[in-house]
């Protein structure tokens, strides 16, 4: 089944142009990210049917036209869920009479039910509050509960985090992350932030100044050079790994990534559960042999994948375990130093495993 | 009080509460559409709506007259739908009144609806809510109080008008002489003593509507007075 095929060619103010041909994943979670005036936010209006995406464009959703030179769907009847940035409930409606503003305007839709939703999302003590009375937080997840109950095919994100502090952003990804397992719902995800788009994200669409450079499962996409993720300090890739079991005494979980142990700091996840690791280049370093007697934890074997100069003096090294990839980051003279060529045998040293949900900590 | 009085004010009430209620009627859409209007049209229109605050009564009085009276366009359709002639009975006073209060009821409204952030608008309808939807669930609770503001101005400036009442009303007890020219013609009978009595009352009114207005305005925090009317 074809998803959201998006064909854009929209004028913004200050001769900024929105222009992209693109085949969407109809599931999952799709993340747009670039930096601020890349286009993101005029992308999702333009999906979300509240800007015209200019002459020639066209949005299909499953074969079902949403815009093309025949007309335009109004958004109303597109059943595309938004999530605003800054949350835009209704301040005349208290927070349940702003989430049966969404029930009752389903138009036939299937949908959860009212208090299933405020279950998920912790409202089931707020629902007789004032909109105005809540915190950016619990607007926020407001806003998602209230987005999900009409019914949405398709949800759309707008920086729904971007406004919250450290608390209140990691309960709310936390909450994203289990109506992403739950509900299966199809979202596009706009963020400039990566450790949230490396965190919720299955695909990956990368915009600069308008249009699209670079495109791809987000996993894949971490591990690669040649993007604008790779970008000096940014760059890390991304680990999936499944937890073993839990070191009580020591504070640490152990994981398992391509048959590898992995140690990193206690995870609240069950042993079992499947558990995605941010892995900056700046914390692995590489060495020939295996050293003896270090105190760094985790030293896997992996092997050189490829090379690429970031700076006059660094370099970014692609290193493969087993069927997945680790970056890191070295300098030129190390790499000239150790005769690092592709194809070569490597022990990947991490020095601290940042943890996505635990980076910003 | 007389029964002259008494019927002026039973008259005065019933010609502002059928004003006000059909000025609410007309001024929503109207005040609805200049509110999300730019360019030439809208302005004009705005310009029209507010003309008759600068303007002197007795001129919209008269040009009223000429259209009301019976070879008048407005005369000669109005006696061939309903066999009555229309200058100097209730239903010309009605008119006069509408458009003689419009700005008072538009004006408060289309600046509320302006205030409306279209963000909310924009939410509503991505959350399935055409547009007529959005205006009754989202616009119009936002801009209650605005209702009760264009109201209370419209009604009592109603009550108020007194020149193009003169020009199409005329002045016939218990048909078309409301209060304000009840009292002229009090004075010009030089009935002091009556005249001030009505003077007082209208002036307590209309000082007590004002208040409970401001009062009202000032309590909720807002002092921006945004539904002042301005010419």
């Amino acid at each position: 089944m074809s998803g959201l095929q998006l064909q854009l060619d929209c004028a913004g103010a200050d001769g900024f142009r929105l222009q992209l041909r693109e085949d969407l994943p109809g599931e999952g979670i799709t993340a747009i990210h670039g930096p601020s005036g890349s286009g993101k936010t005029t992308l999702l209006e333009c999906v979300a049917g509240l800007r015209d995406p200019g002459p020639g464009s066209e949005i299909r959703w499953r074969n079902q036209v949403w815009h093309d030179a025949g007309g335009s769907l109004p958004p109303w009847e597109r059943r595309c869920g938004v999530v605003f940035q800054d949350a835009r409930l209704f301040p005349h409606l208290n927070v349940q009479d702003n989430l049966e503003y969404a029930r009752k305007r389903r138009r036939g839709a299937a949908g959860p039910e009212l208090a299933q939703v405020a279950d998920w999302l912790q409202l089931t003590d707020l629902l007789e509050r004032d909109s105005a009375s809540l915190s950016a937080g619990q607007k926020q997840r407001a806003a998602i509960a209230r987005a999900l109950l009409g019914g949405p095919g398709l949800l759309l994100l707008d920086e729904p985090l971007a406004n919250l502090d450290k608390p209140a952003r990691q309960q709310c990804l936390h909450l994203l992350l289990r109506l992403k397992r739950e509900l299966g719902l199809p979202m596009l995800f706009v963020s400039h932030d990566i450790e949230e788009t490396s965190q919720l994200a299955d695909h990956l669409l990368l915009l600069e100044a308008g249009t699209v450079s670079g495109r791809g499962p987000m996993v894949e996409l971490s591990s690669r050079l040649d993007t604008s993720l790779a970008q000096e300090d940014q760059a890390a890739a991304i680990l999936c790994g499944k937890v073993r079991d839990h070191d009580e005494a020591f504070g640490l979980t152990r994981l398992e990534v391509a048959g590898q142990p992995l140690y990193v700091r206690h995870l609240p996840e069950a042993p079992g559960q499947e558990r995605r690791l941010r892995i900056p280049a700046r914390d692995v370093s590489v060495c020939r042999q295996r050293p003896a007697d270090s105190s760094i934890l985790n030293i896997l074997p992996v092997r050189l994948c490829e090379i690429r100069a970031s700076t006059p003096s660094r370099a970014l090294l692609r290193l493969a375990l087993g069927e997945q990839y680790l970056l890191a980051q070295v300098t030129r003279k190390s790499i000239s130093q150790l005769g690092l060529a592709p194809g070569d045998q490597l022990f990947a040293q991490i020095k601290s495993v940042a943890l996505l949900s635990e980076a910003r900590e | 009080m007389s029964p002259d009085v008494l019927d002026a004010i039973t008259l005065t009430v019933a010609l502002a509460s059928t004003t006000t209620l059909l000025l609410l009627l007309l001024g929503t859409p109207l005040a609805w559409w200049l509110s999300r209007q730019r360019g030439n049209l809208g302005a004009l229109l705005e310009a029209l709506v507010a003309t008759p605050l600068i303007l002197p009564p007795t001129v919209l009085g008269f040009y009223l007259l000429l259209m009301f009276a019976p070879d008048g366009a407005l005369g000669q359709a109005w006696q061939a739908i309903t066999g009555r002639p229309l200058a100097f009975s209730f239903s010309a006073l009605v008119i006069g009144s509408v458009i003689y209060s419009l700005p008072f009821v538009v004006q408060p409204l289309q600046t509320a609806f302006q205030k409306v952030p279209r963000d909310l608008l924009q939410a509503a309808a991505t959350l399935g809510a055409p547009p007529w939807d959005q205006f009754r669930s989202v616009v119009v609770p936002l801009s209650r109080r605005s209702f009760l503001v264009a109201a209370a101005l419209g009604f009592a400036h109603t009550v108020g008008e007194f020149g193009v009442v003169l020009m199409i009303g005329g002045n016939i007890p218990g048909e078309t002489q409301v209060l304000s020219i009840a009292l002229y013609d009090q004075v010009e009978s030089l009935q002091f003593a009556e005249a001030h009595r009505l003077a007082a009352g209208l002036v307590l009114f209309s000082l007590g509507l004002l208040f409970l207005l401001y009062r009202d305005d000032r309590t909720r925090g807002d002092h921006r007075h945004h539904w002042r009317v301005q010419a």
